[in-house]
């Protein structure tokens, strides 16, 4: 399990490369890729910056990955998440899984971006034509956390 | 009890603090508590912190609910809900 928090931008194919070197076990990988939007409510967004909190950031996305390998037969997981300035289409965030059977690396993979869309405390600040402004929480993204709680869905 | 706050994004903004040392009463024993008293400031505290604001809090990085029990030398930070991803 692997956590980065960094500024900088990095590769999806190095990055997957990396994560399933020497594991000929692997069958499957599954990777998602937040980017930034230019609209957001209607209204245009020029850029972000996006603030965390240091320690609880790499701590809570720690458990997440280790509440993945519990629940699903994966061989191993990766969380990589910007912070700072970003601009449209600019890469946020990587989620990467690998396992024997894609099953499992679906799963996994979509359960870590909710629960860190609910329990990572990052907070993306637009820039828009009238000004800054906090985005507020969807409550979809609590439905979609939701989900996962209490009961293990079907892999 | 002493303490260390942590406020961030839209509350660090509003309050005009990131972080505060704090020494509290004996009687604040929650974070909920915590919340009250903060607020017995008056003016952005108590609009910031008002009841019925959505407002996240960990205690010692990691999320709890408001009614969690205070500790000594406790980091304790409060935010918006999150929106990271």
């Amino acid at each position: 399990m692997t956590v980065r928090i960094q500024e900088e931008d990095f590769d999806l194919s190095t990055e997957i490369a990396a994560l399933r070197k020497g594991d000929a076990q692997v069958g499957a990988v599954v990777s998602f890729l937040g980017t930034v939007r230019d609209m957001n409510e209607g209204c245009q967004v020029k850029g972000m910056t996006l603030e965390h909190y240091p320690q609880m950031t790499e701590k809570s996305l720690e458990n997440i990955a280790t509440q993945a390998k519990a629940r699903w037969d994966i061989r191993q997981a990766l969380i990589i998440h910007r912070v700072g300035p970003l601009l449209p289409e600019d890469q946020i965030v990587l989620v990467a899984v690998t396992s024997s059977h894609r099953g499992e690396a679906f799963a996994a993979c979509e359960f870590i971006m909710d629960y860190l869309k609910t329990a990572a405390p990052f907070w993306k600040k637009e820039e828009t034509p009238g000004g800054g402004r906090w985005v507020d929480a969807r409550v979809t993204d609590d439905v979609a956390m939701a989900r996962w709680v209490g009961n293990k869905p079907k892999s | 009890m002493n303490l260390q706050l942590r406020f961030f994004a839209s509350l660090r903004e509003a309050l005009a603090c990131s972080e505060e040392d704090i020494d509290i009463p004996s009687q604040i024993k929650t974070i909920s508590h915590l919340r009250s008293f903060l607020r017995e400031r008056g003016g952005q505290w108590a609009q910031v912190l008002a009841e019925g604001k959505p407002i996240r809090c960990a205690l010692n990085h990691e999320m709890v609910p408001e009614d969690t029990a205070l500790q000594e030398g406790a980091e304790i930070a409060f935010f918006p809900p999150v929106t990271g991803g």
